[in-house]
């Protein structure tokens, strides 16, 4: 019989797996706004640990929650004028392909 | 420390399962609206994994601004910058399997230091009203970065406009 109990290992092993897809999407995505969502998955992950930490480690101050909600915070605008810049780019390149991302390169 | 009670144990198998499986499909699907309906399926399965954590005014914030805003804006920046099929608008790039060595070796590691540390945790329950203490700590000990967090709201907002606005100033 598997030991039926839910603790911090779980959430965390959880988190790892989610932090796992997102940064397989980030690394092998052609499209801009697909990289963009994956990083809000991985985003998100982190925020399951954050909470998971309150919960478990410190259950009174709220460290964990009010942490999440900054990075709740910030994740919005970062989406925000993430989608800004490839909105600019893709009216000079007319594309959203990272390939075609290069002119940093000589 | 561990949560027992087996419907506790139920959803949260439930809705990790419910997670994984729309976090893979947002990678996989080849149509980038297809994503993001599943990554909005991926938000509200996380907002109930933040109920079963006791933390119910972060779960509304996530429905809220993830669910809600950002898939949303998501939407909208596709409908502005796609064109063609949309069948073809989300695929893999060259280095596939790269990345997925690269994402093997975090998973294991990762997994491996979670599963083999020692937690040192407590068994005191998170307090009831979580959105009293949250709200009077936000405004009292975590001031400073509660108003630099309204600061950089209000840059990212200004900042997104001015990228956006930049070539239709030129022409």
């Amino acid at each position: 019989m598997l030991t039926l109990s839910v603790g911090l290992t779980q959430y965390m092993v959880l988190s790892a797996v989610l932090f796992g897809i997102g940064l397989f999407g980030v690394l092998s995505k052609k499209n801009a706004i697909a990289v963009l969502i994956c990083i809000e998955l991985m985003l998100n992950a982190v925020n399951i640990n954050l909470v998971a930490f309150n919960k478990f480690v410190t259950p009174t101050l709220f460290i964990g929650q009010i942490f999440a909600i900054f990075v709740i915070t910030v994740a919005a605008a970062e989406v925000g004028v993430g989608l800004a810049i490839i909105i600019a780019i893709y009216r000079n390149k007319l594309s959203v392909n990272l390939d075609d991302f290069d002119w940093l390169k000589w | 420390m561990m949560e027992n009670s087996i419907w506790m144990v139920a959803a949260f198998y439930l809705l990790a399962a419910v997670i994984v499986v729309s976090a893979l499909l947002v990678v996989v699907l080849k149509n980038i609206v297809h994503s993001v309906l599943w990554l909005a399926v991926c938000f509200i399965a996380l907002a109930g994994l933040f109920l079963t954590l006791d933390a119910d005014f972060l779960a509304a914030v996530q429905v809220l601004v993830y669910a809600g805003a950002v898939c949303i804006m998501v939407v909208f920046g596709i409908m502005l910058i796609q064109r063609g099929d949309m069948g073809k608008t989300n695929l893999f790039n060259s280095q596939t399997w790269a990345a997925g060595g690269v994402v093997a070796l975090v998973l294991v590691v990762s997994g491996y230091l979670s599963a083999a540390t020692h937690w040192v945790g407590t068994a005191v329950p998170v307090p009831g009203k979580t959105v009293e203490h949250i709200g009077t700590l936000l405004l009292s000990k975590y001031v400073i970065p509660f108003e630099v967090a309204a600061l950089l709201l209000l840059v990212a907002l200004v900042g997104a406009i001015v990228l956006a606005k930049e070539v239709k100033a030129r022409c």
